[in-house]
């Protein structure tokens, strides 16, 4: 199994109580309540923590994107990339960004070329992840929601031409054309950097990234373990269906993570810090969640019947451990439970967030250091 | 009285088209919304007319057509409709989107109309007034704000809450509106370029209290259209022949007698 520490970069000093009387710390929440004097203090606090888990041993460290929200402070995360590449120039560490959110730009030509950038700047050490972006994120990008879906398969293909293709070719498709694509640099890695596909799981989506001219690891992120567990299902079979058998390196599982001495000191210490995160940071209205066309119809009513009763409600740290959302305890017992959803579905990435919600400086480093010490060594093995 | 329900296909799309009465042509566009009641205010205008009630192509019973893109498309579309149907010397009322869909038929080609009345119609903006923002508010709040008289908002959440099936049928056309009006936010600047082609009488039609489409947006119309008049109705929101019908009423077929003289 390999391991990669994954960041949002959360404006984690945010005024719950005050963000708590607005309709969502996406679009709605004034930016007002980011303190540049404290933000500024995070960037660095963050950094120094991404680098401090390549220094432990971690195979990656992981970016991300997300834009006007108090969840995340990195709308550009190649910035962030290119710090963390320089910064971890003498480790054998990737840099993963998962991912840009490809229908959300009008030019994505400029994705494929800071990609092709960081991969020479780090000499092939970059994952790159694509995504569509949260539904928010199409209310405040002013992109038609509608189109998400054929957005991001035509910004897909053009970036993978543009790495694979000699230039300069003409892309001709519905939403973007370019007469002249001819992208300098090439990228360093051969035939292009690794294409991640982090997801909230949708059955397209797999059958899509499953396929054999592509074979994308599939990352699901941030959900119950038996939603987990049912989409790497999902994903073997559909690269069944193909004809071939699924490597356990193409199944991903992305979720908050915390060690401690003991599993009562554990939930003590990350209890409402999670909490934050899935209650404060991620609260978003349905309206914001899935803006029509983000998902199909027929998605949509049955995302809304799952929901019903339960929907959009705060949930304890109790029920987000029994739920499998989020694990923490001894390291006996985080790498047991990692164990056993391994022996269920054979997923071999395990990314993990190491800072999650509120979780303050200190508590992010001991945690970190523990999984690194003592989750990690014997899991390599799986 | 009621109405007729057929289908006809269009330019490879099924389209789903409701008829009422007899006499000279009346062609009603709907709004964001859809038609979801054949409503008091389409009882009346068949009682003179021949009034046909489509739903847009991506809206209602009629197909999403793989060359719908943007609201050019149903303006093009609408064009072949009229053909098909050989409508000529049509009067077209559209409600909001539908309003925007008028103008942007009529910009085109209005060689086959003879009116336009747009009851508070989007696809014109008046930098510095923001419109309401239908696609972040929830049900409650989008009732609230579509109409004046709470009551009003209140009996339409209940019809909504007892009919579970239109949750199927709202969601269709709020794909619908969105495809033709996310971005920008349900207005289109070229059009406003060149609302001047609209060389027919237009009547405007617009509550004063209208949150979704303010009415200072009128401007916009009477400021550019040759030959608009402009009916505001007081105590009134954004859907003036729901909220206010006898007055709606009485200005439309007072200004469709007027254009037929």
């Amino acid at each position: 199994m390999k391991f990669y520490a994954f960041h949002l970069m959360p404006y984690r000093v945010l005024d719950l109580a005050g963000a708590a009387k607005y309709r969502s710390p996406w679009v709605a929440l004034p930016n007002e309540f980011y303190d540049p004097a404290k933000g500024a203090d995070l960037y660095r606090e963050y950094i120094e923590q991404m680098v401090f888990a390549a220094k432990l041993g971690f195979d990656g460290i992981c970016v991300n994107e997300h834009h006007q929200t108090a969840y995340g402070m990195m709308p550009a995360p190649n910035l962030l990339a290119s710090i963390l590449i320089e910064r971890t120039r003498d480790l054998d560490v990737k840099v993963a960004i998962l991912g840009r959110a490809l229908p959300l730009v009008s030019n994505p030509l400029t994705i494929a070329e800071e990609f092709a950038m960081l991969d020479n700047i780090s000499k092939g050490r970059v994952i790159t992840g694509f995504v569509r972006g949260i539904g928010s994120e199409y209310h405040t990008m002013g992109v038609n929601p509608i189109f998400s879906h054929d957005r991001f398969h035509e910004a897909h293909d053009l970036i993978v031409r543009a790495w694979s293709e000699k230039g300069p070719f003409a892309f001709e498709g519905e939403h973007f054309n370019f007469r002249y694509v001819n992208v300098w640099p090439r990228p360093y890695q051969k035939p292009h950097p690794p294409i991640w596909i982090p997801s909230q799981g949708s059955r397209e989506t797999i059958d899509w990234a499953a396929d054999p001219k592509r074979k994308y690891p599939f990352i699901i992120t941030f959900a119950p373990l038996a939603t987990v567990l049912k989409n790497h299902q999902l994903y073997k079979e559909a690269g069944g269906k193909h004809g071939y058998e699924v490597s356990g390196d193409q199944l991903g599982w992305a979720l908050p993570i915390y060690v401690a001495e003991t599993d009562e000191i554990a939930k003590r210490e990350s209890g409402r810090h999670v909490e934050a995160l899935f209650n404060s940071f991620l609260r978003m209205t349905p309206e914001m969640l899935f803006p029509p066309g983000y998902t199909s119809m027929e998605s949509f009513l049955t995302i809304m019947a799952a929901r019903k009763g339960t929907a959009f409600k705060a949930q304890t740290v109790d029920e987000l451990l029994a739920l499998g959302t989020f694990i923490c305890g001894s390291p006996a017992t985080v790498r047991a439970k990692l164990e056993e959803a391994h022996a269920q579905s054979g997923y071999k990435k395990l990314i993990c967030m190491l800072q999650f919600g509120t979780l303050p400086d200190e508590l992010v480093r001991k945690s970190t250091e523990m999984f690194a010490a003592e989750v990690m060594p014997k899991l390599r093995t799986l | 009285m009621t109405y007729q329900s057929e289908h006809i296909t269009v330019n490879g799309a099924r389209i789903h088209l409701r008829r009422a009465g007899s006499g000279a042509p009346l062609l009603f566009l709907h709004g964001a919304a859809g038609v979801t009641a054949w409503l008091p205010y389409f009882e009346e205008l068949a009682k003179t007319r021949t009034l046909l009630v489509p739903d847009h192509p991506g809206f209602g019973e009629s197909d999403t057509p793989a060359w719908l893109f943007g609201i050019g498309d149903i303006a093009y579309f609408y064009l072949d409709f009229i053909d098909h149907l050989g409508l000529s010397e049509l009067d077209i009322i559209g409600h909001s989107l539908g309003g925007w869909i008028a103008a942007e038929i009529a910009a085109r080609n209005a060689g086959a109309l003879r009116s336009l009345t747009l009851l508070a119609p989007a696809g014109a903006r008046v930098k510095g007034v923001l419109s309401g923002d239908v696609f972040m508010w929830s049900p409650e709040e989008r009732a609230n704000n579509l109409v004046h008289a709470p009551a009003l908002a209140a009996q339409m959440l209940a019809a909504a809450a007892a009919n579970p099936d239109q949750m199927k049928a709202q969601l269709k056309n709020s794909y619908g509106a969105a495809r033709l009006g996310w971005q920008p936010r349900f207005f289109n600047p070229e059009l406003q370029r060149w609302l001047h082609r609209i060389n027919i009488p237009v009547q405007l039609i617009w509550g004063e209290n209208d949150k979704v489409l303010p009415v200072e947006f009128a401007k916009a119309w009477t400021d550019a259209l040759p030959k608009a008049r402009l009916t505001k109705l007081p105590q009134c929101g954004h859907l003036p022949h729901v909220e206010r019908t006898a007055e709606t009423l009485a200005a439309t077929q007072a200004f469709l007698r007027e254009v037929a003289a």
